[in-house]
């Protein structure tokens, strides 16, 4: 295994609050030596970082990837390649494929693509319920045993709260996490946030009832259960106050944000652009500010792409006849730099939402840069502009919001497990 | 929003009332005025879209609006299709395919009703350069000829907009016409604008398109001068929307003596079709107050207002460019 040396960055890690400039060492897939400048190291291969940022490598939390079910859209390899290239390491990647992954055997189907692609690593996640139906349990056993962290509801809600209560208490039997989607699946009806905005362009609106009434009554159900409960793409600020209140009873329960949620509002559907259409729906500039306000705060600790690619069929028509979901893995790590460029949270927690909070959640070995971490790493060059366009999209799944936008930062260097899966000059 | 209009200000497309210059408004309903002269002739055409192709594409059923379009067009002049779209939306074919195929028919205008919100749109921004759309109903959003033809049928029966009071009665959540309605009442410059109905007929935030909202009937009814009753489908009684008919016309139902605190001269609008005993009974809707068989005539007459305004070879604008 080749050895690394990566040197004169500006070294990153959340986790520690290290920032300095200096050196990686890296061996074995491994960091094994860090910071000020190593000379005790022979390195078969050199990356000059001078006057670049090095960081751990992004762990996002919410990925669809598409395979097995529908590659018309993406594919594990395009995808984890298009993650490699924005920085991001780990692919954190919902159940509700097709078939759903709720035996081995779909998991293993996954890990294989995954390994097959060589890029940014995969990390599946087990289905809460059978099929996602939520009536019968998967083995959540044998789902830990093939390599799932963690369970989820893959935004598809329980209706019946005996079934949630029995899969949580199930799911802590194993020590997996469950990640829960906060919304009441019939008042969740709609395609837009209920408001001015949808009345005016006669589209069924989602109540920000929906997801406290959802999250309220998750919330209660997950206090009787010893189960690690995380909720998944908060989008009101009803909903952060609310969570907010519930935490500070409960430690062991999170949250996280779509990071779209931190940008764009219900006012940038007003040509019923279908790019916009994402569930949960983009609300009011009130609650994007009290969103970004909770990140701030720490209250939502996790900030996620929400990644969803489509093909041009599947968001081609009437505002309500398209798909929801919007791809973000391309624009992931740029949005949450111009978070901190934008004065909304300070530079380490917002790469600790995109590392090492989630890698805590899951109980993953990456998201940090220390000595012996493994070595998964981006390398970021500051003031190097780039557009967004369906050309510089490395996602199959074209359907970004932020097509047009302009971002200054831009990915040099991947490395996952100590292989470089990403090299900008090589692949420009 | 500003698909409809191009770079000199001219209606392009006719998709929606919002946001359109109130002098555009009002050359719309004088140009109709122009056109109701020709109604009442014996011959009843003129030539204006001659050789023109006009496409009826109705993928919600309808006859008063798709009869009423056609007249218009075949009283100008063009030649009319109609398709009705069930025969092509079951075989699979995309909505874009479908306009594609029957542009390529050399189509000039499309007459477009569909059941999706932001449909009209969708065609408008897919059309060729020079093919215009004019939506004859979106979802929930837009009726915006529908919504011409009640401002033309007020000004005709009450003259200028500004000193009166509008009620809109009945299910406002689930009408493109109350919107469009309420944009363009807003835009000529009508006094006041009131939406009457229960809370679970009402949309989120109506208040904010510029209308005072009452749930109770006498109230909002008290010194107005038109009343419009909007059409409540049967199927809004399944749902937990309404308890049932008996109830929401004991309630929200028009008739003669419900109209008690309205203006004496107060006339009564239904953009049809009638349920007789449900939002409005029978002697209200056939009695002197009712123009609602105007509101029939005058559809044609703003319907060929805006067919040749969007193609550019309205009376109006003819002169201008002359």
């Amino acid at each position: 295994m080749s050895r690394i040396l990566i040197t004169g960055g500006r070294l990153l890690d959340p986790a520690s609050g290290l920032d300095e400039t200096g050196d990686v060492a890296i061996a074995d897939g491994r960091i094994v030596a860090l910071g000020g400048a190593i000379a005790d190291f022979t390195p078969e291969q050199t990356i000059d970082a001078s006057d670049q940022w090095v960081m751990p490598g992004l762990i996002d939390l919410a990925a669809r990837l598409r395979e097995p079910g529908a590659t018309r859209k993406a594919d594990i390899a395009s995808e984890a390649r298009a993650a490699a290239a924005a920085g991001i390491t780990t692919l954190v990647m919902p159940p509700d494929t097709d078939p759903v992954m709720d035996t081995p055997s779909v998991v293993d189907l996954v890990n294989h693509r995954a390994h097959q692609a060589g890029a940014a690593r995969v990390v599946p996640l087990g289905a809460l319920t059978r099929g996602l139906a939520g009536e019968q349990l998967p083995g959540m056993a044998a789902l830990a045993a093939a390599g799932c962290p963690a369970v989820s509801d893959a935004g598809r809600p329980l209706r019946d709260g005996l079934v949630l209560r029995r899969a949580l208490e199930y799911a802590s039997t194993f020590s997996l996490p469950a990640i829960l989607t906060p919304v009441d699946p019939d008042l969740g009806q709609g395609c837009v946030h209920e408001g001015p905005t949808a009345t005016r362009l006669g589209l069924p609106g989602i109540p920000v009832a929906a997801e406290t009434a959802g999250l309220g009554r998750q919330i209660a159900i997950a206090s009787a259960t010893r189960a690690r409960v995380h909720f998944s793409r908060l989008s009101s600020a009803a909903g952060a106050r609310l969570f907010a209140a519930a935490r500070r009873e409960q430690r062991e329960i999170s949250a996280d944000v779509a990071i779209h949620q931190l940008f764009l509002t219900d006012q940038d559907l007003m040509g019923y652009d279908p790019r916009f259409h994402v569930d949960p729906p983009l609300r009011d500039i009130v609650d994007r500010e009290a969103l970004r306000q909770a990140v701030a705060d720490g209250v939502i600790d996790i900030i996620c792409s929400d990644h969803q690619p489509h093909d041009r069929d599947a968001k081609d028509g009437p505002f309500a006849s398209t798909a929801p979901g919007a791809a973000g893995i391309d624009t992931l790590l740029p949005l949450v730099l111009r978070l901190v460029r934008e004065g909304v949270l300070p530079l380490q927690r917002a790469l600790a939402a995109v590392t090492v909070t989630p890698a805590r959640l899951l109980g993953l070995e990456a998201g940090r840069l220390e000595t012996g971490a493994v070595a998964d790493i981006t390398v970021v060059a500051q003031n190097n502009p780039w557009f967004c366009t369906p050309e510089t999209l490395r996602s199959r799944g074209h359907n970004s919001p932020f097509l047009g936008w302009e971002f200054d930062t831009r990915v040099t260097h991947t490395l996952v497990d100590g292989h470089r899966i990403h090299d900008a000059s090589a692949a420009d | 929003m500003s698909v409809q209009i191009d770079h000199d200000g001219r209606l392009r497309h006719f998709l929606t009332t919002e946001g359109l210059d109130p002098a555009l408004l009002e050359r719309i309903l004088d140009t109709a005025e122009s056109f109701s002269g020709v109604i009442g002739k014996s011959v009843k055409k003129v030539p204006l879209l001659r050789g023109r192709t006009v496409i009826n594409l109705f993928f919600e059923s309808s006859t008063r609006t798709r009869t009423t379009f056609e007249l218009a067009a075949k009283r100008l002049s063009a030649d009319v299709l109609n398709v009705s779209a069930d025969t092509t939306a079951t075989k699979g074919e995309s909505l874009l395919d479908m306009l594609r195929n029957l542009q390529a028919m050399q189509a000039d205008m499309f007459v477009i009703r569909h059941a999706e919100s932001g449909a009209a749109e969708y065609f408008a921004r897919h059309v060729d350069p020079g093919v215009a759309v004019l939506n004859a109903g979106d979802g929930w959003h837009a009726h915006p000829t529908q919504a011409m033809l009640d401002a033309f049928t007020i000004r005709r029966h009450k003259g200028h907009f500004e000193p009166l009071r509008i009620a809109i009665v009945g299910d406002i959540r689930h009408s493109r016409v109350a919107r469009s309605q309420i944009h363009a009442l807003n835009g000529l410059g009508a006094g006041e604008i009131r939406v009457i109905a229960p809370n679970t007929l009402l949309p989120a935030d109506i208040d904010s398109l510029g209308v005072q909202v009452y749930t109770d009937l006498s109230a909002g009814l008290r010194d107005v001068d038109v009343v419009i009753a909007l059409r409540l489908q049967r199927e809004r009684m399944q749902g937990a929307l309404l308890p049932g008919e008996a109830e929401y016309f004991r309630h929200y139902g028009l008739t003669e003596a419900r109209l008690g605190p309205a203006h004496p001269e107060a006339i009564v609008m239904h953009p049809g079709p009638i349920n007789r005993g449900v939002e409005i009974d029978s002697a209200l809707a056939d009695g002197p107050r009712s123009v609602i068989l105007d509101q029939v005539t005058n559809g044609i007459a703003v319907r060929m207002a805006v067919m040749t305004m969007v193609l550019g070879v309205a009376p109006d604008s003819a002169r201008e460019e002359a």
